[in-house]
C-alpha cells in the first residue's frame, strides 16, 4: 500500500512540476527569439522578466471564458482536456532517472504512440466544434497531417526497438549503457524530432494554427482558461517530444563514464532535454512555414521512404551482427 | 459477490461495462460526431480489456490504429460531410423493425457463446494464467502465420494503389 502511496506522490510532484516548466517555456522561448532578433524580449516582470508567464496567467484568468453560442457546447469544452491529458499521461512511463518515474510499463512506447495518436482528437475535434470556417479548416488540416507524420514517428523508432529488444523504455535508456542510439540511429532521430514537430504543431509545422492564412486556426475561437489550455498543451508537448528524443536516441539519464559522476542523473537528463528544448525553439525562428500541400508531399514522399529504409538497414546491420 | 473478485477481475468487469454502454450509444446517438466519440471511449475500454487479459500489445496497438487512425479519419470524413442535424430519419434500419431481426439472432448466439466460456472453470484458468508479451506475437506473425500477414500486406497495398488511383485528378487518370 505506501509503494502506492509513494507512487502518487510521485505523479502529484512530476505533474506539479510539469506544468508550471510548460508555463515557464513560453518566457524561455520569447526571451531566446529576442536575443537571435537582436532585441530585448520580454525583461520586465521580475528579474529577466522571469514573471512573465505568471503575469500572462493571471491575465488569462482574468479573460472571459467564452463559449460561442454556434458551437457545439459538450465538445468544446472537452477538446482543450483532451490535448493537455494524453500529453500529460504520455509523460506516465518516460524514465526521468533511475529511481525517479511513475510506471515501468513494458509496452512504454507504444503507450506514447498511443497517447500520441489520440491528442490529435483535441486538435480536430476542438475545429469541428467551433462551428466556424477557419476552426474546421484548421482542424482538417491538423487531422491529415498528424495522421500522416504519426506514421513516420511510429517506423522511425522501430530501429531503437530492434537495437534494445524490447518496448520499455527504462530498459531502452539502460541498454544504451555503452553507446547512445544516436551514433547508429541518427536518420531514425531526424526523422524522429520533424515528425515530432509535426505532431505538436509547432513552427515550421504549424499549418493548422498558420496566422497568416487561417487566423488562429483550430483555436480561433477559444479564450481565457481554454485557451490556456491548448497553449499549455503545445509546450508540454514540445517538452514530451524532447524528453522522449533523449529517452530513445541520447542515453536518457546516462553519461559516457568520467563526466557522469559531475551531476546526479537526474539534473543530466534534464540538461538534455533542455538542449533539445532549445532546439525547438531555434528551429521555430529559423525556419519558414511550407505551404500545405508541400508539407504533405514532403512527408510522404521523402520521410516515409526514408524511415523505411533506415528500418531496413537497422534490421539488415543487426542480423549480420553488425550492430 | 463483489467481494469474491479479485483487482484485476473488477477492473476487467468495469472497463467491460464501459464498453457495453458506450457502444449502446454508438447506435442510439442521433449526432454523428457524439456517436463517433462514444465509439472511441468503447475501443479505449476494449484496449483496456485486453490489457487486463494478458496481451499489454494487442491493447497498444487498439488505441493506436483503431482509435488513434481509423475513427480520425472517420472524424475527418463526417467534418467534411458537414453532418449536423438528424440524419437517422432516412437511414434504411429505421424503416421498418423485420431488419433487426438477424443481427439479434446473432446477437444471441455470441452472449450463448460468451455465457458458457464465462461458467467454464478451464476457459477461465486458460485466459487469467498467460501473459501474451509483444515478442511472442511478432515471432507468431512472421513465423506460422506469415502467408497471412503477406495476403493481408497485398490487400492494403491493393487498397493504396486503387486510392491513389481514384485521388488523381480526371485529365490524369487515363482511359482504362
Amino acid at each position: 500500500m505506501s509503494s502506492a502511496l509513494w507512487q502518487l506522490v510521485e505523479i502529484t510532484i512530476i505533474i506539479s512540476l510539469l506544468i508550471p516548466i510548460a508555463a515557464m517555456l513560453v518566457w524561455v522561448e520569447r526571451r531566446l527569439i529576442g536575443i537571435w532578433q537582436d532585441r530585448l524580449g520580454p525583461n520586465r516582470v521580475g528579474p529577466f522578466g522571469i514573471l512573465q508567464s505568471f503575469a500572462d496567467l493571471l491575465k488569462i484568468l482574468g479573460k472571459e471564458d467564452w463559449i460561442p453560442p454556434f458551437s457545439e457546447r459538450l465538445v468544446f469544452t472537452i477538446a482543450p482536456v483532451i490535448g493537455a491529458v494524453s500529453v500529460l499521461m504520455s509523460f506516465a512511463v518516460i524514465p526521468f532517472s533511475p529511481t525517479i518515474g511513475v510506471s515501468n510499463l513494458n509496452i512504454g512506447l507504444l503507450f506514447f504512440l498511443a497517447m500520441a495518436s489520440l491528442a490529435v482528437y483535441s486538435v480536430v475535434l476542438a475545429g469541428w466544434a467551433s462551428n466556424s470556417k477557419y476552426a474546421l479548416l484548421g482542424g482538417m488540416r491538423a487531422a491529415a497531417q498528424t495522421v500522416s507524420y504519426e506514421v513516420f514517428m511510429g517506423i522511425s523508432v522501430m530501429g531503437v526497438v530492434i537495437l534494445s529488444g524490447t518496448f520499455n523504455l527504462r530498459e531502452i535508456v539502460l541498454a544504451q549503457a555503452d553507446g547512445w542510439f544516436i551514433q547508429s540511429q541518427f536518420v531514425g532521430f531526424v526523422v524522429f524530432l520533424i515528425a515530432g514537430i509535426a505532431e505538436s504543431h509547432r513552427l515550421p509545422f504549424d499549418l493548422p494554427e498558420a496566422e497568416t492564412e487561417l487566423t488562429a486556426g483550430f483555436h480561433t475561437e477559444y479564450s481565457g482558461l481554454k485557451f490556456a489550455l491548448f497553449f499549455l498543451g503545445e509546450y508540454l508537448g514540445v517538452t514530451l517530444i524532447s524528453a522522449m528524443s533523449v529517452v530513445l536516441f541520447f542515453g536518457g539519464w546516462q553519461m559516457p563514464e568520467p563526466i557522469n559522476t559531475w551531476l546526479p542523473p537526474l539534473v543530466w537528463f534534464i540538461l538534455k532535454v533542455m538542449l533539445l528544448v532549445v532546439f525547438f525553439i531555434l528551429l521555430r525562428t529559423s525556419l519558414p512555414r511550407p505551404r500545405f500541400d508541400q508539407l504533405m508531399a514532403f512527408g510522404w514522399k521523402f520521410m516515409l521512404p526514408l524511415a523505411l529504409l533506415n528500418l531496413l538497414v537497422t534490421a539488415a546491420l543487426r542480423l549480420m551482427g553488425v550492430l | 459477490m463483489i467481494g469474491q473478485l479479485s483487482p484485476i477481475a473488477l477492473l476487467f468487469y468495469l472497463a467491460g461495462l464501459v464498453a457495453i454502454v458506450a457502444s449502446l450509444k454508438v447506435i442510439t446517438q442521433k449526432n454523428t460526431v457524439h456517436a463517433l466519440l462514444y465509439l472511441v471511449v468503447s475501443l479505449l475500454a476494449v484496449a483496456v480489456c485486453f490489457y487486463l487479459m494478458g496481451a499489454p500489445f494487442a491493447a497498444g496497438l487498439e488505441v493506436i490504429v483503431y482509435a488513434g487512425a481509423i475513427l480520425i479519419l472517420f472524424v475527418f470524413a463526417i467534418m467534411m460531410f458537414g453532418l449536423k442535424q438528424d440524419e437517422t430519419r432516412y437511414a434504411p434500419q429505421n424503416q421498418g423493425l423485420s431488419i433487426w431481426l438477424g443481427p439479434c439472432l446473432l446477437a444471441v448466439l455470441l452472449l450463448i457463446e460468451i455465457l458458457v466460456s464465462l461458467d467454464n472453470a478451464d476457459i477461465q484458468q486458460q485466459l487469467s494464467s498467460s501473459v501474451v508479451t509483444s515478442k511472442q506475437v511478432g515471432i507468431l506473425l512472421y513465423g506460422p502465420y506469415l502467408l497471412a500477414v503477406e495476403i493481408a500486406s497485398f490487400l492494403l497495398l491493393a487498397g493504396l494503389v486503387a486510392g491513389y488511383h481514384f485521388a488523381k485528378p480526371d485529365n490524369q487518370r487515363g482511359h482504362l
